[in-house]
């Protein structure tokens, strides 16, 4: 028992409002669900579209098939009506074009007249939620709320929308109402509406980051406005630096100058800075750098997704030293390990990546509130009395973890920092022992970092013949596939990495040697985790499932594909 | 701590014996001795070149960052903790070469930072290449034919960018340059100072007896004429003009934020639970 709804047109026609209006007020009803976006690298024109799935519980992906389409061009008609269930409905402007004779799935709605009438075209997509209120059986009750709360303070707007809304749900009426059936609501406390950049940009501030500098790049450029938003009430300061560069020099200067620093980018972007990524190693200053990845090489596929840039980010930045890589996998996970990036690199002192992807960036679920109890903040800095004096920012202990002072916290005593190699006082040094010592200090906190980063995630049968390996974005699809294989007779399930540098290697190992089959499923051309595993345990995964089209897995494709090797 | 030059002056630098830093290197604690500044409240930050290794030869904070680097953590640093007094000093090629977008785009901005370029015309640390302020004609093993481009002008640049603070100085008048950079690190916003210096290994063009026959002092009436600032920018060769050019101050980076009105974000006190409201708006 679902209902999915497919929303097309042209860029800047706007779906998005159609989409957050519709699945906020839906959240706030009690209802789960997923909403996705296929969107193209332009501002105006192209052919933009969402995608809303509302099933028990909290979908994880959106489906290929609609039951209800909402075409706000001709062109959105045709390309979709394929997908269009045979009960299905179509919501389209008879004053812009006309479905073809016989389409007798038609809801015509005046959607840019009624809006005249209502007060002002603009609020064309109010008329089309009322539409679609109507058509799913739903009051109008929850989408006025959440108008009189949108435009607060704004003389007449909410009225005007709410009178649009009114329009388009009485002028949808005529055609067909509640011809669809809701999936029960969820019970319990009120869900959140959010989408990944939100989950990360919210994850941050509430861990305590002061600063990020940045440089606007699909698709990170959420958590930069998320975060400028926030500020001044919240005490974060954004920065749009002049470029990749700029941004994560100024990050590791706020680092060392005592605040929580990020950056976040994407592939092109990424690339600039991995000078940066190269100093913060090598003067041990804490920084977390979020990588939401797109489809390379190059510019790529600005507003797509992929998983090609683990191997980069692994290998990023000249020498050798330590580093964490962790992965944003579900808006429920990826809250809370943001936090746990933050707090890794402040106990380390060392560069702590966080992959993302467009995919994860853009989608927006219910989910169940965060509890904020939950996280962290341990900075780990020297206390008075606390270091040997004179105070030597690059001491060598056993840890290979130097007590951290801050410049000014300590009367009299000075913070040397330096990217050239350095001795324990942080003074330029050529000789090699001390090369030695220090490199060796620094790898000693490789081995502990180790010892912190989680097992990957195992779901489904626990003694499955068939083993499905992922990453990242891919957690709530390769879920929904051991789901339907399982409902096929399959044994099936699922081992997904969070946490991917340095690489938990337990469960894995035990797990491969009892299944029969195993694939690596990946958003990338050349099976980029697959072949870690292969590096850093000597098992080989059986097969690799991957896409890299820019668009994300659908758990049909999964199933197809192990289906046909069986 | 007693405010004497000699209490700053610490280690065995790497730098070639007449080499114009030395005498920087003098004037900065001299400057940070009459200003009185405790060695704990001021950082200071550069790139990579043989100016850049100033931060191991002073007795204050340090950040010796990545060629071209400099002003950007410096940046982070003014937010993190805006009671430190900033100091960036690094070469020409750090500062207008590598480091140009940064450079360009810091006067915009216009954090508190006092900016010191040691410009000698050349690539010290490389070993006598040109830099973005050599002068056309220099040949060097890489520039074989001679520079062909026109040098930038530091100066004139940072005015027509908008800078408060502009100033050349020259390391052969030590008094005057302390001087000036007490006058930089009193200023509020951005302030550059490009100070000439000799390279005695690599520019055999641009000598310390070069600058000497050349530098003067001009009347400067007003520091906030700016056209008039600008013609002392331009003015090169025969006679080379030092001095406070222009000193305007307008509001800076740092009061721009509203976030950093208070305590130095460095120090205050944090709380994720104290958050949680911030979920509100999603519900």
């Amino acid at each position: 028992m679902e209902v999915n709804i497919l929303i097309g047109g042209a860029a800047g026609q706007g779906m998005e409002t159609i989409m957050n209006l519709l699945g906020k007020a839906l959240v706030r009803e009690g209802f789960g669900l997923i909403y996705t976006k296929d969107y193209m690298s332009r501002v105006r024109g192209g052919h933009n579209f969402s995608r809303l799935r509302i099933a028990p519980g909290s979908p994880w992906t959106t489906v290929e098939s609609a039951d209800v389409l909402v075409a706000l061009n001709e062109e959105t008609y045709h390309f979709h009506q394929g997908n269009l269930s045979p009960s299905g409905r179509v919501i389209y402007d008879p004053e812009l074009f006309n479905l073809p004779e016989g389409e007798n799935r038609a809801v015509p709605v005046e959607m840019k007249k009624l809006a005249e009438e209502a007060g002002g075209k603009v609020m064309a997509n109010t008329v089309a939620v009322g539409a679609l209120l109507v058509l799913l059986g739903l009051e109008t009750q929850a989408v006025e709320e959440l108008l009189k709360d949108t435009f607060a303070g704004k003389d007449g707007v909410a009225e005007k929308n709410i009178k649009a809304l009114k329009k388009g749900y009485d002028t949808a009426a005529r055609s067909c109402s509640a011809c669809f059936d809701l999936p029960p609501k969820n019970e319990g406390s009120k869900s959140l509406f959010i989408d990944g950049n939100q989950v990360l940009g919210m994850g941050a501030l509430a861990s305590g980051c002061r600063f990020l500098s940045a440089y606007p790049m699909t698709p990170s450029t959420g958590i930069m406005n998320y975060l400028a938003g926030k500020s001044p009430e919240y005490p974060v300061v954004v920065e749009q630096a002049e470029d990749e560069i700029a941004a994560i020099n100024m990050a590791l200067g706020a680092s060392y100058t005592g605040v929580r620093a990020m950056t976040c980018t994407s592939g092109g972007g990424f690339s600039l800075m991995v000078e940066g990524v190269s100093l913060a190693g090598m003067t041990e200053t804490p920084l977390v750098i979020v990588v939401a990845m797109r489809p390379g090489p190059a510019t790529g596929l600005p507003t797509r997704t992929e998983q090609a840039d683990l191997e980069f980010v692994l290998h990023s930045g000249h020498g050798e030293f330590p580093r964490a890589v962790l992965s944003a996998t579900s808006h429920e996970d990826a809250f809370y390990r943001l936090n746990k990036a933050f707090e890794l690199a402040d106990r380390y002192q060392t560069p702590v990546f966080f992959l993302s992807d467009q995919n994860f960036a853009d989608t927006h679920r219910s989910v169940e509130p965060y509890d904020f109890s939950r996280l962290a903040y341990n900075r780990h800095l020297a206390e008075a009395g606390g270091f040997e004096k004179p105070y030597k920012r690059y001491r060598i202990t056993e840890s290979g973890i130097s007590p951290r002072a801050l410049p000014g916290q300590f009367e009299n005593e000075v913070v040397l920092v330096d990217s050239d190699e350095h001795d324990e006082n942080g003074n330029i040094i050529e000789d090699a022992s001390t090369r030695r010592a220090m490199v060796e200090k620094r790898m000693r906190k490789q081995k502990a970092l180790a010892e912190e980063m989680d097992e990957p995630d195992l779901y489904g049968d626990p003694h499955p013949e068939v083993l499905l390996i992922g990453w990242g974005s891919t957690y709530g699809v390769i879920r929904e596939a051991v789901d339907a294989l399982a409902a096929l007779g399959t044994k099936a399930a699922m081992l997904h990495f969070s946490d991917l540098w340095p690489l938990p290697q337990k469960r894995l190992s035990g797990l491969l040697a009892e299944v029969e089959k195993s694939y690596c499923i990946e958003n990338n051309a050349r099976g980029q985790l697959s072949a870690l595993i292969r590096r850093e345990t000597g098992l080989s995964i059986g097969d690799s499932i991957l896409r890299y089209d820019g668009r994300p897995f659908l758990p049909r494709e999964i199933v197809e594909e192990v289906q046909n090797d069986l | 701590m007693t405010c004497k030059a000699d209490n700053y002056i610490i280690g065995e630098t790497a730098w070639c014996p007449g080499c114009g830093n030395f005498a920087i290197r003098e004037a900065l604690a001299g400057a940070l001795a009459d200003l009185c500044l405790d060695s704990h409240q001021v950082l200071l930050v550069s790139g990579i070149g043989q100016a850049a290794k100033i931060p191991h030869y002073i007795r204050v904070n340090g950040f010796n960052g990545l060629h071209g680097r400099a002003l950007p953590p410096a940046v982070g640093a003014r937010v993190a903790n805006k009671n430190l007094k900033v100091i960036v000093e690094s070469g020409d090629g750090d500062s207008y070469g590598e480091g140009g977008n940064h450079f360009i785009h810091n006067i915009r901005r216009n954090p508190d930072i006092a900016h010191f370029v040691h410009d000698n015309q050349v690539y010290g640390l490389t070993k006598g290449q040109a830099s973005p302020t050599s002068e056309p004609g220099m040949k060097t093993g890489v520039q074989v034919e001679g520079v062909t481009v026109p040098p930038l002008n530091p100066l004139a640049l940072a005015l027509v960018m908008g800078a408060g603070f502009i100033a050349r100085c020259f390391s052969g008048e030590k008094e005057h340059l302390k001087e000036t950079m007490k006058a930089a690190i009193n200023f509020s916003g951005y302030a550059l100072i490009d100070i000439l210096q000799p390279c005695v290994s690599f520019n055999k063009v641009n000598t310390h007896g070069w600058y000497k026959n050349r530098v003067f002092f001009p009347e400067i009436e007003d520091p906030g004429d700016w056209s008039a600032a600008m013609e002392l920018s331009r003015q090169w060769g025969e006679q080379i003009p030092l001095g406070i050019f222009y000193n305007k101050p307008h509001q800076t980076f740092e009061e721009s934020r509203a976030a950093l009105v208070g305590e130095p974000l460095s120090f205050r006190s944090f709380n994720p639970e104290a958050c949680s409201s911030l979920q509100e708006e999603f519900l």
